[in-house]
């Protein structure tokens, strides 16, 4: 298991150099001096100069990725070109409602999309399964956007329960700021659901259909023993691959959602960043995307091993 | 945490309701908040061009020695008289007293030595800079006059001192500006919550009559779809700025809100590359200008919001000159123009930038020309690729943008800017505009430019872009028109 978790961990990080190089070189090509954008069209060519030589603009490539990397070392992101404020204190603002709203929609799929699935799986071609099933083909086909959009419709504008979109900031209190993430969570959540449903009946359905699983009820289990104490734990693989994909969607592309609510979110920042040529934000966001990924795929591997130990004796 | 079991209930209780839905009243309507569609990158008008930072802080947070009232005119702001030498060249202004920044620091003659010396000297990032290039020295006279002396008359220059990278600043607090600014105006910076709003709070030291907000809140909220939810639900108060004419109809069917459409500095044009074949033959700009029906554009991509124009002026400036007809929409002319210049199967670049007048505007022109036998090839480009590769690399045939600068007509008279005239008769006009400070002659000259630029057809004049707004019925005192890019609290106040 060691070797195994070094030989993962190298690999982490031997992606992280790479995607920062690709990440820096690619935001280089990007056409678009940020100096000229902050100072727009009618500014005088001196005080853009000005700025250019102020944001370290006018410094050679390399010593700019050097100076990038070491500072991100440090826990140093640099400074944002347009808000001059750092830019680590940019994302933390930002990670304080996008990782919430994440964990917060993701929590809500899997606890509609367990039961749905469990249900559809072990009672195959019933009425059940075919409305679960109806349901989550609807959950898949429906762009998220277009239903944060009916719920804005049939819940902030005509029954007035909630805001239409915008984050009061934690200090508002803890349920003031869950409110405000509620209904991006479902709009999230929902298609989410769908997909984790359909994998965890078609999952469950192939484990139902194993040998081990004929051994289980030959020995005397009930069909939804045998589904509880063996069937379930077989069919967490998928599943767990399918969360791990949709956190690292979920954190990075709430985009849209955070547009609709008008959140300050994460995918926000980078949206913003990006047009307005804030590259050392657009950089910055990027590469801890990356991280993000890297790291929740690390952490299904593990959650793979343990589910089952024969992934574990394979690698070794 | 609380001992008090009937309070910890009641929390409880709140809490629960909150978390339903029920949300107490507000206690009273002493507030604002605001919708704009892009956030400002930071809070310091004297350090970078958006106009969104002008929006929030522009006579809120910040003043000038003279500022724009409503109506474009230029009133007294910390300045409260001055006069002006006989050979134009020494203006001398007598300050408020009893001035105080935000920080609770003294305001006089220093401070405005200080901050129009830092906004033309050599390390000056202020965009603007321009603006004070004619200003020889500052001087202070006393603590509550200051004479400026210019290198040349200069007819603007009280216009220009109105501008927001004019506003005066303290040495001790000008560097902190961009995220904490310290200005002498009615409202007082509270938090900026990035991608999210902007606070105010009702500074209660000011020097000038109080208003009547207590708080205003800048919601930054740039979907034009989450705009218009966000007016439906209550969670706004206004939006001045509001981003989709397309729903306006619904605005103003309902009691609930009224409709503010006004005009803005904003003419709109298609520029044409004045220097690349076959665009420095006049008569294949005269073709294009006439081969386009404003109207149809105004109707097709503005719901019907603009003002058509035949020049660079805005139509709600007294020396405006309508110029229309001079261009009026005409394929046939149009057809023969081009015919004269020996100009066949032209096809020319259209580089679009993101705002809906130009994306929509583009599509509506390129079906305009090739009713006249022009193709012409869009592109849409982000801001900056615009600025990098139209603006900078004129590395284009046409495009459209809306010049929202106030009286900027004086772009014509620059080389290198991205249209590419910089005639010499244009330049010399106003060379005599800025000698200019008798209110008749200046006129003169501003409707000798005016005609100058629609005499070569420069660009295509398209429309003056329309302020359009919603705000609550009750809520009061917002700009009709936007002589500059300003959400003006100071006079706005709610009313039963």
């Amino acid at each position: 298991m060691t070797a195994y978790l070094l030989r993962r961990l190298l690999s982490l990080w031997l992606s992280l150099v790479a995607a920062s190089l690709v990440i820096f070189l690619v935001m280089e090509a990007v056409p678009g001096d940020p100096a000229s954008f902050m100072m727009g069209i009618n500014a005088d060519p001196q005080a853009v100069a000005a700025l250019r030589l102020q944001l370290g603009l006018d410094e050679s490539l390399p010593l700019r990725y050097l100076g990038w990397v070491a500072g991100l070392l440090q826990g140093d992101f640099g400074v944002s070109y347009t808000y001059r404020v750092p830019v680590s204190e940019l994302i933390a603002e930002r990670v304080m409602i996008s990782l919430p709203l994440t964990l917060y929609a993701l929590a809500l799929s899997t606890l509609i999309a367990f039961p749905a699935g469990i249900l559809a799986a072990s009672r195959r071609n019933s009425a059940a399964d075919l409305s679960v099933m109806g349901a989550t083909q609807l959950g898949v086909a429906i762009p998220n956007f277009w239903f944060a959009m009916i719920l804005v419709l049939i819940f902030a504008i005509n029954l007035r329960w909630f805001s239409a979109g915008g984050f009061p900031g934690w200090d508002a209190g803890f349920w003031t700021a869950i409110k405000a993430l509620t209904l991006p969570a479902i709009a999230l959540a929902l298609p989410q659901a769908s997909i984790l449903a359909r994998v965890m009946r078609s999952s469950l359905i192939d484990t139902l259909d194993e040998d081990f699983m004929r051994t289980a009820r030959a020995k005397g289990l009930s069909r939804s023993q045998a589904l509880w104490r063996h069937a379930l734990r077989n069919a967490l693989i998928p599943v767990l691959t399918i969360l791990g994909l949709q956190f690292s969607f979920l954190l990075a592309g709430g985009i849209i959602i955070e547009n609709v609510f008008y959140l300050p979110g994460l995918g926000r920042l980078v949206f913003q960043a990006i047009t307005q040529r804030d590259l050392i934000v657009v950089r910055s966001v990027v590469i801890l995307l990356v991280f993000a990924v890297i790291v929740v795929t690390f952490l299904v591997d593990l959650a793979y091993a343990a589910a089952d130990p024969r992934l574990r004796r394979h690698r070794r | 945490m609380t001992k008090n079991p009937i309070a910890a209930a009641a929390v409880s209780i709140l809490a629960l309701g909150l978390a339903l839905g029920v949300t107490p009243a507000t206690a009273a309507g002493m507030d604002a908040t605001i919708g704009m569609q892009l956030e400002p990158p930071n809070l310091d008008p004297t350090g970078g061009a958006a106009a969104a930072i002008d929006e929030v802080v522009y006579a809120n947070v910040f003043e000038g020695l003279t500022r724009f009232g409503p109506d474009g005119a230029i009133l007294p702001a910390l300045a409260e008289s001055w006069e002006i030498s006989e050979d134009g060249l020494t203006y001398t202004f007598k300050l408020h007293s009893g001035v105080t920044f935000h920080d609770g620091s003294g305001f006089d003659a220093e401070d405005v030595k200080f901050s129009l010396d830092r906004a033309r000297g050599d390390e000056s990032t202020n965009a603007q800079k321009a603006l004070f290039a004619d200003i020889a020295s500052v001087d202070v006279v006393d603590p509550t006059t200051v004479k400026i002396t210019l290198s040349k008359p200069n007819g603007s220059f009280l216009f220009n001192l109105a501008w927001g990278d004019a506003v005066i600043v303290a040495p001790e607090s000008a560097d902190g500006n961009a995220a904490n600014p310290v200005g002498t105006g009615p409202f007082k910076f509270a938090e900026w919550v990035k991608g999210d709003r902007v606070d105010l709070e009702r500074y209660p030291d000011y020097w000038g009559a109080a208003v009547k907000l207590d708080h205003v809140t800048f919601k930054f909220i740039s979907d034009p779809t989450a705009a218009f939810a966000a007016m439906m639900a209550g969670d706004l108060d206004a939006f001045p700025g509001y981003p989709a004419p397309e729903n306006l109809v619904q605005f103003e069917a309902d009691p609930r809100f009224s409709v503010i459409i006004g005009s803005s500095e904003g003419e709109t044009i298609l520029g044409m590359n004045n220097k690349k074949p076959p665009l420095d033959n006049i008569l294949v700009r005269q073709a294009i200008a006439h081969a386009i029906d404003r109207q149809a554009i105004i109707d097709g991509a503005m719901f019907g919001y603009g003002t058509p124009i035949g020049t660079h002026f805005a139509p709600h400036n007294p020396a405006y000159v309508d110029l229309t007809a001079q261009s009026a929409y005409d394929p046939e002319q149009s057809k023969a123009l081009l015919a004269e210049a020996g100009v066949s199967d032209l096809t020319l670049s259209l580089k679009l930038p993101p705002p809906s007048y130009a994306r929509r505007g583009g599509e509506i022109i390129a079906a305009q020309l090739r009713e006249v036998g022009i193709t012409a090839e869009i592109t849409n480009v982000e801001w900056a690729q615009w600025l990098d590769d139209v603006f900078k690399a004129k590395n284009f045939d046409l495009t459209i943008v809306s010049h929202t600068e106030p009286m900027d007509i004086d772009i014509y008279g620059r080389d290198d800017y991205y249209f590419q005239y910089g005639d010499p008769d244009f330049k010399a006009i106003m060379a005599d505009l800025d000698q200019a400070t008798d209110p008749a002659k200046r006129t003169e000259l501003m409707q000798a430019a005016q005609t100058k630029i629609a005499d070569d057809y420069v660009n295509a004049y398209l429309f003056q872009l329309a302020r359009t707004g919603v705000a609550d019925a009750k809520l009061k005192g917002l700009w009709l028109n936007s002589p500059t890019q300003a959400n003006d609290m100071t006079g706005v106040h709610w009313e039963e």
